[in-house]
């Protein structure tokens, strides 16, 4: 691999190749600035997939129906799916699994804020399809066109996937909001809950987010979070419509000029609360996913055990 | 960790920090190897990367490859590779490696002028 010194020909090079719209490969020469950003948002993208499975996998076994059940068991699995391709992609630059992994567990590497929420009801299940992935697929849809080969490819297919988890969440949610009084409220009580967590998630507002810039011009930011927040609102408040409840926010309107609609100011204290660790649920989260990997120890030996004795037996056979 | 100083959003699923992170520390010897996958999305067609995994073996490894990459019937097969054992061409050396078609325009059929009535051809 040629060195990362900083070579303004070879700058000028990769640049050009961004500016185009072409791809960078695992193998080209990329700055070392380039190498550790996406490394690291990759990494944490990945943290924020496998941690992800946690405010769901807890309605697994009290799913009202089979066919619900199933529904969420398939999406849990695609949420360690995407985990697992993005691990890969930030592996094709050089990082190691174990490492991230151990980033994660021992806290220096974090995970969306979203997953610090706790479930309370079934309409939380719901609320988190219809709402977080769909803030999830406004972010990642742009990503399918980052510069990076391998981030965008996994996106791709991640975005996929994702869709799915959006639909069954409004159909989930649907059901809620059309039926019983007591389940109105369930549905009204998750998006009050959800709401403005799911509006975090595309970060802090533009003029508070300098690295953005330096993003943008490598190409792997293509929107800004205010953009994506803009048109996840937008998207949204129909649908709220739609099902008869109300966006907790008091200030959101219509606005005829612009033909978008204005919301009130987010918290961010909480959203910084919650980054800090000091949200609903982080703590329980990351012990979980400690004690999972812990507890796994025996079947990662047990398979190195079997793939050593079955290579000592094929070279057996073979002498 | 406060606005501005220690934070940025940057991330897919959620904002995450960008800055007070560390990405490489070094010295995580991986545990098992790294194994690039293809699948042959239907029959008719070649196997195609469709990325990689890590597995102890080369058995445990297509299983895994079937849960991670054909949970929506994607392939009909798969063939798992050791990353270790892949030997590719160095974008390094891409000019020389690749320059002897560069400047072959007659390997390809556009090259030849065909009178506009001659037909078939």
């Amino acid at each position: 691999m040629t060195s990362e010194t900083a070579d303004p020909a070879l700058e000028q090079e990769f640049q050009a190749r961004i500016d185009a719209d072409d791809r960078i490969e695992p193998r080209d020469w990329m700055p070392a600035g380039y190498r550790k950003t996406l490394i690291r948002q990759i990494a944490q993208h990945a943290h924020s997939e496998i941690i992800g499975m946690q405010p769901e996998g807890n309605w697994i076994t009290r799913a009202p129906s089979l066919r619900r059940k199933a529904i969420l068991l398939a999406k849990v699995q695609d949420e360690a799916g995407h985990g697992l391709y993005l691990y890969s992609a930030a592996e094709t630059l050089g990082a190691d699994r174990d490492e991230l992994l151990d980033l994660l567990h021992t806290g220096r590497q974090k995970y969306s804020t979203i997953f610090n929420y706790p479930t309370v009801t079934w309409a939380d299940v719901a609320a988190i399809g219809w709402l977080v992935d769909g803030a999830a697929i406004m972010n990642q849809v742009p990503l399918t066109r980052c510069s990076y080969g391998p981030y965008a490819r996994a996106m791709i297919r991640v975005c996929k996937e994702e869709s799915f988890h959006q639909r069954q969440g409004f159909e989930a949610m649907t059901v809620l909001a059309k039926g019983t009084p007591a389940q109105r409220k369930m549905a009204q009580d998750a998006l009050d809950r959800w709401w403005w967590p799911s509006l975090m998630m595309f970060g802090p507002n533009d003029d508070a987010s300098p690295n953005s810039a330096q993003s943008m011009a490598w190409g792997i930011k293509r929107f800004s979070n205010d953009e994506l927040r803009q048109r996840f609102v937008d998207a949204t408040v129909p649908q709220a419509e739609f099902l008869g409840l109300t966006v907790p926010d008091p200030d959101l309107r219509w606005d005829e000029e612009s033909g978008h609609y204005r919301f009130g100011e987010i918290d961010w204290d909480e959203f910084f609360t919650v980054m800090r660790g000091d949200g609903p649920c982080n703590r329980q989260r990351l012990q979980r996913r400690v004690a999972a990997h812990e507890e796994g120890a025996w079947v990662r030996e047990a398979a190195a055990a079997h793939a050593a004795k079955q290579a000592r037996r094929t070279q057996e056979v073979a002498a | 960790m406060t606005e501005g100083s220690s934070f940025t959003s940057a991330g897919g699923h959620g904002a995450v920090p960008t800055t007070d992170v560390p990405v490489d520390e070094g010295g995580f010897p991986g545990s098992q190897p790294l194994w690039e996958v293809f699948v042959r999305s239907k029959r008719g067609l070649s196997h195609t990367h469709a990325g990689s995994l890590h597995a102890p073996d080369a058995h445990m490894a297509l299983r895994n490859a079937r849960d991670l990459y054909t949970r929506r019937q994607e392939g009909v097969s798969i063939w798992v590779v050791r990353a270790a054992d892949v030997v590719a061409s160095s974008p390094d050396e891409k000019d020389a490696f690749f320059d002897p078609a560069g400047d072959k325009p007659y390997r390809h059929p556009t090259f030849y002028e065909v009178p506009a009535e001659v037909k078939n051809l």
